[in-house]
């Protein structure tokens, strides 16, 4: 197995990073052409291979599969391949880093001063750098999600701290100091705990290997052990989702960042802990997961709403943003471990949902902020009216984050909910609550900056031009085609789900999607 | 008595020696005596240059011996000495590192001279040291000394005698005594540094030469194989043994410097001469860890079950005090100085495996750290201001400002000292933790909990250089000399290749982890 396809996807960017990292300081231009460019190359090259995925395989369970040893004496191999639920998360992730790319133009450029937060300092930041991480990103990120290979994916997991620390750091907020080292640190602790349930599930399988293809065929027996590795791998997973109570550096790194790293913060990398409880803690450590659940499923609906109230709570736009995703989060980690086949389908969907939403948001968001130069609530009012396209492209983000039907959202949280329903009638009932809650602090927001009388503050606001328009309405296109018809990801994403609850041995309760009638 | 009258009768045979085996040896003492001569004979222009011919030829030459060597498994002069993989791998790696840190000795363009004090020996404060500090001439004493000591550091981890290995030690350590009070800024400091760890180190001897009697007094030998073997015969009380092995780790753990044997580091690495520190962080560690594994290893594998806690105890007081007073600290040096220590405690997990894997483990750690250590010290030689070096933290605020090039350098060193992936770091943490797991799982999760703690001020250096606005009248970036910039260079991309494509020393030292006995 040696397909080059999914090698190939991940250097792009690396090579777009690494061209762009060597051009001059004064190339900015430049730079954000060569990002563009390499950023839909990769998005071109990402739809090709979707085509290419063949859904009906009963075959193998991951596709493009290419092994290559790396370092022998640990038995580790540079492993790639996709599943369904790798492939919509990939593509997820290719298609909102051009649309940040867009939307952060001249963030940084110290003519148009279109920073948020004016900052001293501010003129030195060095713009081919921001692209040039981004790209970087962009590359840890592919590697994260194709990697098949326990270590592989490790490094990528910590390694893909850097670039973020170095995009929170530097082209942040005020506060951007503590946020990035709060953000490092977290995940920091998060992942070597994960390193020891690494080397745990090396040294105790025996096997003396980190294949993820051999791991699930041969799970380890139902023990002690296998309830630490697991809780070395959920609690990684947990700080990076971030799932109630490992929550708390979200927020800060969210309102730090500048906004098209908060968009790719939230939209893609904290996907990596959910998928990762999808990939990683149920197919390999399938009867502490049956154990753990109950508890993790409290605390993701503990999330949905304690999250939901601090949004509604919150002045500064880009933490409410921040604290919505906790509670979608909450959401997600619901339709994980609820074990149905709804319930997990729809956490997926929501993941790729979530990361268009959000991420559109945080764009929107962030060009509310570049107009007004604050992330404070009360610093606007009617800007409707001022800025029409701006507040359209706003409100259908907006409806789509409070999961309005038609829109994609609505059929991801729909599917997590039913998915719940039918076997924790009660937690169901429950996160159902946070619905109502969402729309309260989406539209509250947009009540308080967009409608009502229009302040002078508000008055000379420019609305959106072509570029920024084009950042942002590809994502919301995209909301609305999948709201109306997700059946095509859905396809992609059954036979992923139904493969790992085979391995965590649960059948749902009721009939599968799909099928008409049944009994339990 | 009979003994006595039985040694005084019966005659001495000469042991046979392998030469061709010690030849790295040869080769680095009789580098050093002719850099003595070449003090004496040759004229004061010249010196510089034959010394550094002479230094790192000697060494080079001594390291292609090694190479040469590799296969060999042997002991010699009757068994005092072991010259086997792990041996070699361990001189190799003090050879390759002795080289760099001569490269950094020889830098001659970042400040007057060089960082060497002309004449170290004039009081501090008076007119000619403040002349003396002026003037561009150089002292080249340095390089022979450091020549003995590398022979030490030679002989040290190949010793299966403990007599020998006294010795070794005592080698090793007169001429770093000497190199630490050679510094030609902050005088003062640097002969604190010199009389501290003197005075300390000259006590730790002691204790490992009365561990040494001890041990002589149960086992009657000092050779690390009677000793084992005593051991696991020996119906009689283990008393002696224990003591014995208590006190001669002493003076092992003081090397090291391993909690709680710790103290002089900080003070030695910051009075120091950068270069002499950078030799001591990687050379001086790298022997004292081969032969605290020899011992182990080869004399009391049988009673394991005995030592191994105090091994947990001291490896656990190292990473935390590494990693939590090191928090605390404001000056450069220090930091690094708290982060050897930190390093030693996470490099004694590996030891605690006791196995191949933990011997192959230990010898990958000790060289990667070995090469970020000195090239991090090579960073901070380069940051100065007009009173030589700018260690303050608070001076390296900004510092990306200024030279992107160097922050990304330092930035890349310290991830890997923080075992972030896709550096050398990460790959020899985790190599040690795993060959520890199935023997001492719960050491290696301390062991990541510390690791996180210790990234804490590695992260702060990062903010501080990247996220901080420079000072006024901040330090200057020098541009390095040859010397420096080759030796600099070398240590980061071992350091990034040894994380994406570590096989073939993986390969190496897997091949190497034997031990003679």
């Amino acid at each position: 197995m040696h397909n080059p396809a999914l090698v190939i996807l991940v250097l792009i960017p690396l090579v777009g990073a690494l061209a762009v990292f060597s051009l001059k300081q004064e190339q900015a231009k430049l730079a954000k052409l060569i990002s563009l460019a390499v950023s839909l190359i990769v998005v071109v090259y990402t739809g090709a291979l979707g085509i290419a995925y063949d859904v009906g395989s009963q075959a193998d369970r991951f596709q493009f599969r290419g092994e290559w040893t790396w370092i022998k004496v640990f038995n580790v191999q540079i492993a790639v391949g996709v599943d369904g639920i790798a492939l919509v998360l990939v593509a997820m992730s290719v298609v909102l880093v051009p649309a940040v790319i867009l939307a952060s133009w001249n963030a940084f450029d110290s003519r148009s001063g279109a920073e948020e937060v004016v900052l001293p300092g501010a003129k030195q930041r060095s713009v081919k750098n921001y692209f040039a991480l981004l790209l970087l990103l962009e590359f840890f990120m592919i590697g994260v999600f194709v990697a098949t290979d326990v270590f592989l994916f490790y490094v990528f997991f910590e390694a893909m701290l850097v670039p973020m620390y170095f995009i929170i750091g530097s082209f942040g907020g005020p506060r951007r100091q503590y946020a990035a080292m709060k953000f490092f640190l977290y995940s920091l602790v998060g992942g070597l705990l994960m390193l020891a349930s690494v080397i745990g599930l090396y040294v105790t399988t025996g096997s003396h290997s980190f294949s993820i293809t051999y791991l699930i065929a041969h799970p380890m027996p139902d023990n002690a052990t296998q309830k630490w590795l697991f809780l070395g791998f959920f609690i990684a997973f947990a700080i990076k989702a971030p799932l109630v109570p490992f929550h708390t550096w979200l927020p800060d790194a969210g309102a730090e960042a500048p906004a098209g790293g908060a968009a790719l913060l939230v939209g893609v990398l904290d996907k990596v802990g959910t998928f990762g409880f999808l990939r990683y803690c149920l197919p390999l450590f399938p009867a502490a997961s049956r154990y753990f659940a109950p508890t993790i499923l409290i605390l993701a609906v503990i999330g949905i709403l304690y999250a939901a109230f601090l949004a509604i709570g919150q002045r500064d736009m880009k933490r409410l943003v921040a604290y919505t995703s906790v509670a979608h989060f909450g959401f997600i980690g619901l339709g994980i471990f609820a074990f149905t086949t709804q319930g997990g389908t729809g956490a997926v969907l929501y993941m790729v949902n979530h990361g268009l939403s959000t991420g559109a948001l945080f764009i929107v968001v962030g060009l509310l902020i570049a107009r007004g130069k604050s992330r404070n609530v009360d610093d606007y009012g009617g800007a409707a009216k001022v800025t029409p396209i701006l507040a359209g492209l706003f409100l259908l983000t907006g409806l789509s984050a409070l999961a309005l039907p038609g829109m994609s959202t609505f059929v991801s949280e729909f599917l997590v909910l039913v998915g719940t329903f039918t076997r924790h009638k009660g937690l169901a009932v429950l996160a159902t609550t946070g619905i109502v809650l969402a729309a309260i602090y989406v539209l509250y927001l947009y009540q308080r900056t967009f409608q009502g009388p229009v302040r002078e503050s508000v008055a000379k606001f420019r609305d959106l031009n072509a570029r920024e328009v084009f950042a942002v309405a590809p994502l919301i296109a995209l909301i609305i085609f999948l709201g109306v018809y997700p059946k095509p990801v859905l396809d992609v994403i059954n036979p992923a789900v139904k493969a790992t609850l085979h391995d965590v041995h649960q059948t749902d309760p009721v009939p599968q999607l799909g099928t008409a009638g049944g009994v339990k | 008595m009979s003994h006595l009258l039985l040694a005084e009768t019966a005659p001495i045979h000469a042991p046979s020696v392998a030469y061709s085996s010690l030849s790295p040896i040869f080769i680095v003492l009789g580098a050093a005596l002719v850099g003595v001569l070449v003090e004496a004979l040759v004229p004061r222009a010249e010196r510089y240059a034959v010394q550094m011919v002479v230094t790192i030829g000697g060494l080079t030459a001594a390291l292609v011996a090694v190479g040469l060597l590799h296969n060999t498994a042997e002991t010699t002069v009757a068994g005092a000495l072991a010259v086997d993989g792990a041996g070699l791998f361990i001189q190799g790696s003090v050879l390759v590192l002795s080289v760099m840190s001569v490269l950094l000795i020889a830098e001659r363009s970042v400040d007057v001279g060089s960082a060497i004090v002309a004449s170290a020996a004039v009081v501090v404060g008076s007119p000619t040291d403040r002349r003396l500090a002026r003037t561009d001439r150089v002292q080249t004493e340095v390089f022979p000394l450091l020549l003995f000591a590398v022979a030490g550091m030679l002989i040290f981890p190949i010793s299966n005698n403990l007599l020998l290995m006294f010795v070794a030690l005592e080698v090793l350590s007169l001429p770093l005594y000497l190199m630490a009070g050679l510094s030609r800024r902050r005088r003062l400091l640097s002969q604190e540094a010199a009389l501290k760890y003197f005075l300390l180190g000259a006590f730790a001897s002691a204790f490992f030469l009365y561990g040494l009697a001890l041990l002589y007094g149960y086992a009657n030998s000092v050779d690390l194989p009677a000793i084992l073997n005593a051991s696991k015969a020996s119906p009689k009380s283990d008393v002696l043994l224990y003591v014995g092995l208590a006190l001669l780790l002493v003076g092992l753990l003081f090397k090291a410097g391993i909690a709680p044997f710790h103290s002089w580091t900080p003070d030695v690495y910051q009075g120091s001469p950068t270069p002499v520190t950078a030799f001591m962080s990687s050379c001086t560690k790298i022997a004292a860890f081969g032969a605290i594994m020899r011992v182990l290893y080869v004399g009391f594998n049988a009673t394991a079950w005995n030592w191994r806690p105090i091994v947990w105890a001291v490896a656990i007081a190292s990473m935390a005090v590494g990693g939590i007073f090191g928090l605390t600290q404001t000056d450069l040096k220090r930091v690094l100085a708290y982060s050897s220590i930190a390093h030693a405690g996470f490099i004694l997990v590996g030891l605690v495996a006791l196995d191949k894997d933990g011997i192959a483990s230990v010898l990958f750690y000790v060289l990667t750290y070995g090469f970020s250590t000195m090239a991090a010290f090579g960073v901070l030689m380069l940051v100065r201001d007009a009173d030589g070096e700018a260690t303050h933290l608070a001076q390296w605020s900004g510092l990306a400002r200024k030279s992107p090039f160097v922050a990304a350098v330092m930035t890349v060193l310290l991830l890997s000292m923080a075992g972030i992936p896709l550096t050398s770091g990460f790959i020899a943490k985790f190599y040690v933790f795993k060959a520890a797991f199935h023997v001492a799982a719960p050491l290696v999760v301390i062991a990541l909990i510390f690791s996180a703690v210790a990234a804490f001020y590695y992260l702060r250096i990062v903010v501080l250089m990247f996220f901080a606005e420079p000072p006024e009248n901040g330090p200057t970036i020098a541009i390095p000399g040859w010397s420096t910039a080759v030796a600099l260079t070398f240590g980061m991309v071992v350091t990034v290749v040894l994380g994406i494509f570590p096989q073939p020393i993986l390969d190496l030292a897997a091949k190497a982890a034997t031990l003679v006995g």
